[in-house]
């Protein structure tokens, strides 16, 4: 097997990526461990001058992937409006192959968290993203769907939608500008290029072992019970001085 | 041309027996003074504000509610004092407990007459049990989501309300956000660039971090 293999590693990330347990960020290195067949990148272009063609399973696979993410079709607050126009002719999203925004979770490939999530809404989302089919991801846009933004501090709004989903890119912003957008979509576009089928850096939707439901949220009397996911999220270990 | 609100009271007075209205007075810049009703009457004279000829108030533009926790009013009073054989007036503060309270106030406005705002307030007994207000939505149909807000926000209950529940938080949820003394989930993370209370908590949390180990 041959895996992607570029000047920069498949899965670089450029805006943050997540963490996720069962999904290990992979070194250029390791990526050139894998290749069972590994084909110099030059010898590749050389033959495919030539008219011969080389590629693999997964590549042909990935490619196919990540070429149509549909994403589903909702929003939440003013972010939305600039998914819209990023959906729209003078963005278009269309170039990436993912303006077919998809009024049901069960044939979307992609959440775009789009706005401010709050407390009466999030079990929704939760559950949204619980129909649908694997492989799935999820963009979290602007400030709010990442920490809860400006409303941080109130008593009505998530902070983060990372404390239930796996997010794999944040845009940061309020709101993030359509080339924002675009840019987190090239960032997803690379991390599914990335994914590989089997072996130690497995994706997770071919794994049966892994994930792809997570709890819902429940109202409770004064907040969400449980206020986070701790499998997947946890209060960052950085600390300030002088506090 | 709207009258003036001593005439206003005067005319609600002789028009709804029985009714206590008082002029709130207002010593901000504003001087936007208003009218509070008592409880039992408040219907009436909000019936009486719209069926007016003169006033014609047909439009209730805002409704919202206002939190008055018990608090201590100081008053500086003269006293007459006997210092060392001799009578003098003294300077004392004399603090009245004044119990607290819930409040709703309504902003109304005549579009025939295109007069307005006249400003008409109803309090609850205090903040604790006795929270009741008549609704005015049979008046004003524009309340009706208002004071689902302010039941929902601040805790006070409107007899007559077709539809009284709770319309921003979920149905279960117990607290009234907006009153003084609520208390949010303690749901704290890292903060950046923590200030003022969020600095508070920020300590508090770190040094319940720092002695279990970093979470």
């Amino acid at each position: 097997m041959e895996y992607w293999i570029n000047d920069k590693p498949a899965n670089t990330p450029t805006l943050q990526h997540s963490n996720r347990p069962h999904e290990h960020r992979t070194s250029n290195i390791q990526h050139r461990t894998l290749n069972c067949f590994a084909m110099d990148q030059g010898l590749r272009n050389e033959l495919q001058k030539q008219g011969v063609f080389m590629t693999t399973l997964e590549e042909l696979y990935n490619w196919g992937r990540k070429n149509s993410v549909w994403p589903l079709q909702f929003g939440l607050a003013c972010c939305a409006i600039e998914m819209i126009a990023t959906s729209m002719a003078r963005y278009d999203l269309a170039r990436f192959g993912a303006e077919v925004f998809r009024p049901s979770p069960r044939q979307a490939d992609l959440m775009i968290v789009a706005g401010t999530v709050t407390k009466k809404m999030a079990p929704q989302v939760v559950r949204l993203y619980n129909q649908m089919a694997e492989p799935k991801y999820v963009i979290a846009m602007g400030a709010c769907a990442i920490s809860g933004g400006p409303f941080k501090q109130g008593y009505n709004v998530l902070k983060g939608i990372d404390r239930y989903l796996p997010v794999d890119v944040h845009i940061p912003g309020c709101p993030p500008r359509p080339e924002a957008l675009l840019h987190a979509f090239m960032t997803l576009q690379k991390k599914i290029a990335g994914q590989h089928l089997a072996n130690t850096h497995q994706a997770r939707h071919p794994d049966p072992g892994a994930p792809s439901e997570f709890a819902v949220p429940k109202y409770g009397a004064h907040d969400l019970e449980p206020p986070k996911n701790t499998e997947l999220w946890r209060a960052p270990a950085s600390e300030r001085k002088g506090l | 041309m709207l009258p003036t609100l001593e005439q206003i009271k005067m005319r609600l007075e002789a028009a709804v027996r029985g009714a206590r209205v008082e002029i709130i007075p207002n010593d901000s810049p504003s001087g936007q003074r208003s009218l509070l009703a008592d409880r039992e009457h408040a219907f009436a004279v909000a019936k009486f504000l719209r069926a007016d000829p003169e006033l014609r108030l047909d439009y209730c533009s805002n409704a919202t509610g206002v939190d008055w926790p018990e608090m201590e009013i100081p008053e500086k009073i003269k006293v007459k004092q006997t210092v060392a054989g001799v009578e003098k007036e003294v300077e004392q503060i004399r603090k009245t407990r004044r119990p607290g309270f819930l409040e709703v106030v309504y902003h109304l406005y005549a579009m025939e007459k295109k007069h307005g705002p006249v400003i008409l307030r109803v309090r609850t007994e205090n903040r604790a049990d006795r929270v009741q207000v008549p609704s005015l939505t049979p008046i004003w149909r524009s309340c009706e989501f208002q004071e689902r807000e302010i039941y929902d926000l601040y805790g006070i209950t409107f007899d007559g309300h077709p539809d009284l529940r709770r319309i921003l938080m979920w149905d279960g949820f117990q607290d009234h956000p907006m009153r003084k003394d609520y208390a949010a989930p303690d749901d704290y993370e890292y903060e950046p660039t923590p200030h003022d209370e969020v600095l508070e908590r920020a300590k508090r949390h770190y040094s319940k971090r720092g002695a279990a180990g970093i979470e």
